[in-house]
């Protein structure tokens, strides 16, 4: 059992992490969610004792980390895969960690087992990868056998068995009765893992909830709604319809509407009743990265801005990436304009504006817009 | 295999564990934490590891930071780079006076042994880099949050660390400076005007092994404070060169004291003094081990206070 109380981190003018408290209970594994710079790690190491809080304080067991009477065996840490002295095997760094804590020598190799590193044992840890040092890492964090374990991005340069092996190792340890406290900016990641979710941002607590509650607090569904290209009339009209019924209705980029408030056999009703025909009604659920990033979205700290190309590339009137990535070669590239110095789209139509339908069917003009990363992007900017 | 009733002879054990009988030394679950039983099943209360908990001593750290320093080749190259300094220099200066000398005796008042100071005075310098990246290393990998997190009492790590480095750099010394001076008083000793004395072979060979090793710990301690390999290396050998360096531009009069004090409590003039040859009036005798104590002593404490305070 881990308990945080009011705990503070100020470094000179930048707080780190503000007045946070919670507990993270036996049995289960419990995510700890923030974007980068969020200050996941530095209450990590105030746990451990490493940093000193600048108010209030973290116990384990009701004690402190550096009076716990033998810390190494109640709780077991990875921080950061490269805390290791590259000049030092991977045997004699877990040895002399073993020694610290009075833990017999045989149980090295039995980490060393668990972690699948027998045959590197005698490596240096200078020729390691990063996903060798997260394993070495994790060994570290089990040796003591420990009753409370605390991993920081475990998953970070691990290949996908690896990434699926610590997931089940996770599980596994909180089965045994363990604590398990994981960090992570993946929601992806903690929704597969972790059972309770504690999500920071900018230091301060954003949500300490079971996953499940997570899911249904954050993640509402909708409806994606699309009347036949090229007539607009129909789409108002059953746009005023959705709203009259009690819906709400966003316009997506595509010309396509993103319903809430109504369920599909009713928007069904509404649009037959409207005389409106659909090309598409499809139930969506926005995903709990969706929900994660809508709450941080006020607290990241690092924002990417659109590279302006030293601002010789006149402003694009849409998302630039787009007809790279997700355009079929028969897609009307009409409304981006050719720069000067590049060239001509051999692809390109002379302007077609899209009212005109193309006969194309609509299987290619949904096929982008179910891209997962464009899907994200929108969504986060409907929220703003 | 068969199964066997008994406790099993030590090199069955491990294929036997899950059947077999424990071994009364050794508890058998030694795989309990990777093993994925029973999912759900004794999680209500807590984890208990059936590896015994005993607390940590001052012993255990010691035994570790003994298996992290020779555990780094960078500890032996240092090491071998002392012991060349030391013996091959010492030996070295033996033999080429032993094969000039006519029979004049070389040096009036000291004894045969202060041939040995050259040697010593190169070979600090590896303790003092062996004893800096001791403490600094650790931060400059980032391996200190590590061993922190494995000990996290700073006093006790702090104590293993000083005392097996001193040690280390202690019994090699020992073992050198005597080396050297058998072989000086062998080979030059028939040239000289007298014996050495009992206290004066104590003081060049215990009392020079203990002045460099605490030379050592104090760069040892100063790696701790600063955080920096180089940094804590250029500190130390600083300390080492710079008093001399500075007094060499103190002409004036009105300096004439700072000047005299730089001297003689500079590091090459207290091993000079060791070796029973001091300059004006600064440490003589076993003086120069007072001095240097206190200031590795001094040294220490901010360390401890520094290591307990900041952050990792």
């Amino acid at each position: 059992m881990i308990e945080a109380v009011g705990l503070t981190k100020r470094y000179g003018a930048k707080t780190a992490v503000h007045n946070l408290s919670f507990q993270v209970r036996p049995g289960t594994v419990t995510g700890f969610l923030g974007p980068n710079g969020s200050g996941k790690s530095t209450t990590m190491r105030m746990i451990l004792g490493l940093d000193v809080p600048s108010a209030g304080h973290v116990t384990i067991g009701g004690l402190p980390y550096r009076r716990l009477p033998n810390a190494p065996r109640k709780v077991g840490a990875l921080l950061d895969a490269k805390a290791v002295h590259g000049g030092r095997t991977a045997r004699k760094h877990l040895l002399a960690l073993a020694q610290h804590a009075g833990i017999p020598a045989r149980r090295v190799d039995e980490v060393l087992g668990v972690v699948g590193l027998q045959e590197v044992a005698n490596k240096r840890a200078k020729g390691f990868s990063l996903g060798m040092g997260q394993r070495l890492g994790i060994a570290a964090a089990l040796l003591g056998d420990p009753e409370v374990l605390l991993f920081d991005e475990p998953v970070n340069g691990l290949d996908p068995e690896g990434i699926l092996w610590v997931r089940n190792l996770m599980k596994s340890l909180a089965a045994e009765g363990r604590t398990v406290f994981v960090s992570s900016h993946l929601m992806s990641e903690m929704a597969l893992t972790a059972e309770h979710l504690i999500v920071i941002g900018r230091g301060q607590l954003m949500a300490d909830m079971s996953v499940k509650d997570f899911i249904a607090a954050n993640s509402a569904g909708f409806a994606r709604v699309r009347t036949p290209d090229g007539e607009a009339e129909g789409r108002e009209k059953l746009t005023a319809a959705l709203v009259e019924a009690g819906g709400q209705v966003l316009p997506e980029q595509d010309g396509a509407l993103r319903v809430t408030g109504l369920p599909l056999p009713r928007i069904s009703d509404v649009a037959h009743a409207a005389d409106v025909r659909l090309w598409e009604l499809s139930p969506h659920q926005a995903s709990l990265e969706e929900a994660y990033m809508r709450m941080t979205q006020g607290a990241v700290d690092y924002r990417s801005t659109a590279d302006p190309r030293a601002a010789l590339q006149p402003p694009a009137p849409a998302p630039w990436q787009q007809p790279l990535a997700a355009a079929p070669p028969d897609w009307p590239e009409s409304s981006y304009p050719v720069l000067p110095g590049e060239r001509p789209n051999p692809y390109a139509q002379p302007p077609a504006a899209p009212p005109q339908a193309p006969p194309a069917p609509p299987a290619p003009q949904a096929a982008p817009t179910t891209a997962p990363a464009d899907l994200t992007k929108r969504d986060s900017e409907d929220a703003r | 295999m068969t199964t066997p009733q008994h406790p099993a002879p030590p090199q069955n054990a491990p294929q036997n564990a899950p059947q077999a009988a424990p071994l009364p030394s050794v508890p058998q679950q030694p795989a309990a934490a990777p093993r994925p039983l029973w999912p759900g099943q004794e999680a209500p209360s807590g984890y208990v590891s059936p590896i015994p908990v005993r607390k940590p001593t001052l012993a255990d750290a010691i035994v570790a930071e003994w298996t992290k320093i020779r555990s780094l080749r960078s500890t032996m190259w240092t090491l071998a780079a002392l012991l060349l300094c030391v013996v091959g220099l010492g030996v070295l200066i033996a033999v080429v006076i032993n094969a000039v000398s006519t029979g004049a005796h070389a040096e009036g008042t000291g004894s045969v042994l202060i041939l040995g100071l050259y040697g010593v005075l190169l070979g600090s310098i590896c303790v003092i880099t062996l004893g800096a990246l001791t403490t600094s290393s650790e931060y400059g990998t980032g391996l200190i949050r590590t061993t922190l997190a494995a000990c996290p009492d700073r006093g006790r790590l702090l104590a293993a660390k000083a005392i097996v480095f001193f040690l280390l750099s202690f019994v090699l010394m020992l073992v050198s400076t005597t080396l050297v001076g058998l072989v000086d008083q062998a080979l030059v000793g028939p040239l000289a005007e007298r014996a050495p004395t009992a206290e004066e072979w104590l003081r060049t060979t215990l009392g020079v092994s203990v002045y460099v090793s605490l030379l050592g710990v104090l760069a040892l301690a100063v790696g701790a404070l600063l955080r920096h390999s180089a940094a804590a290396i250029t500190v130390m050998l600083g300390v080492v060169l710079l008093p001399l360096v500075m007094s060499m531009f103190m002409y004036s009069n009105s300096l004439s004291d700072v000047r005299e004090a730089l001297i003689e409590y500079s590091v090459p003039s207290q091993l000079t003094a060791l070796y029973g040859v001091h300059m004006m009036d600064g440490p003589s005798g076993w003086e120069p081990l007072l001095v240097i104590g206190v200031l590795t002593a001094a040294a220490l404490g901010g360390a401890y206070a520094a290591l307990s305070r900041r952050d990792a």
